[in-house]
This record gives C-alpha cells, structure tokens and sequence, in this order.
C-alpha cells in the first residue's frame, strides 16, 4: 500500500563534485527526516553513477570517445570552480578528509541504505552513450514523466 | 533521566550526526530516551530541526566542554 509520506525529488544535472556532494547531503538529510527521497540523474550526473572501473561494452566511436572523455565514478569527478586540471578537486578532497568530511563514495552507499531512489535519466544515457552495464547497481531507469509525477507530489524539489 | 542509549557522532560532520541519530531511534520504541553527543557546530539547529520534523521531543540539550549532549525522546 503506498504509504502517505513526505516526498523530495532532485534532480542532479551537474557532474561537478561540489555539486554532487550537496546533492548526496540534501537527499541523505531528507531520507534522515523521514522523507521519502528520488534523485534524478541526467546529462552530466550521471556520471557520479558511472562504475570505476572500465566495462566493456560494444559502442560506436562517437560513445567510446565521449565515455573516455568523461570522468568513471565519484572519485573521478573534479570540483565546479578552482579545478585547475584536477588539481583543485585532489585538493579539496584532501582537506576534506583531513577534517574528517565523508566522501562522496560514502554518501552515495548511505543513500542506499538510507532507500533514497536513484533513477537515471535514460535519454541522457542514449545521448552520452552510457548503458546499464557502466552504471552502480540499485538503480531505477526512467524518463521526464516519471520524474514530474514523483516531483509534483514533493513538497521539496531541487535542480543542482 | 532515563537514557535508553548514547550514540556518539562526535567528530563526525553534517549530514552524519542526523543520519546515526535517525538509524539509532529507528532502533528504539517510543518513549525512549535517547543521548547524542556531537561536537558539529550546527547540531544544535540540526538536531532540533530534525527532532522537530521527525515528530520525537528534543528534551533538553547542553554543551560541556566543547561537546554538545542531546536528549530526545522517540515519539
């Protein structure tokens, strides 16, 4: 029976590690309130859900080219300002773990613990050339009208 | 008071304090008491906020030597 219960929906756009960090805590907050949580992937997000390492799967150049071009997972994802090459995001992630901040890695497996949903934008996954096979699993597959009627029935919704 | 449990998050940074605190009253039965020790800077809002929402009763809280102590009871 579906339960009445607070909704939040998300839906993360942006790949940036800052960015995705925000997201993981607002939704890992929420799911802590008792709310019951979706997180929508698309473009440039979804990449925080790509698997480290590299999965072999048959794609044209143009996809092969993108997937490379393209950072594989949280620990890959470099930082929205100050990035410097990469630099900034190694920096930032030091400090981070020097204050004792939880990582990225760590917010996302709390969120499944915490039965936060995560879908994945599945035209953005034909656009950018990414299959299932390259993404976490534990993952939901929609598209915009899944997302709106989860958002229409939230009192909190966010674009990051 | 009565304290069912202490869950300690000391050191620990936003979100992680009301993410233990949640998993920890999920464990208990209403009534109970519960203590959360915190050294965050903005567990004081955080964990009334989060009592607040959650429908628990944030009792009484204090700070004692640079930690904050916290006593909810599950609703």
């Amino acid at each position: 029976m579906e339960q009445t219960q607070d909704k939040s929906t998300m839906v993360v756009f942006s790949g940036d590690l800052d960015k995705a960090m925000a997201s993981f805590i607002i939704a890992t907050g929420a799911a802590a309130m008792g709310k019951q949580v979706t997180m929508f992937f698309t473009f440039w997000g979804l990449n925080i859900l790509r698997k480290e390492e590299y999965v072999n799967v048959k794609k044209t150049f143009m996809d092969k080219m993108f997937a490379k071009m393209m950072p594989r997972g949280p620990e890959k994802l470099g930082i929205s300002k100050m990035n410097y090459g990469g630099l900034g995001g190694k920096m930032m992630k030091y400090t981070m773990k020097k204050k004792n901040i939880v990582t990225l890695k760590e917010l996302i497996e709390m969120a499944q613990d915490l039965d936060v949903k995560m879908v994945a934008c599945t035209m953005s996954m034909d656009v950018m050339g990414i299959t299932k096979e390259e993404l976490i699993d534990g993952l939901d597959y929609a598209g915009v009208a899944s997302y709106l009627a989860d958002a229409d029935e939230s009192k909190i919704n966010l674009f990051i | 008071m009565n304290v069912k449990q202490t869950l300690d998050t000391k050191g620990l940074s936003c979100p992680m304090p009301i993410v233990k605190t949640k998993k920890a009253m999920d464990g208990l039965a209403s009534g109970d008491i519960l203590e959360v020790l915190a050294t965050d800077k903005g567990a004081v809002n955080d964990l009334s906020a989060w009592s607040k929402s959650s429908g628990h009763e944030l009792l009484d809280h204090k700070e004692e030597d640079g930690v904050f102590k916290f006593w909810i009871k599950k609703g």
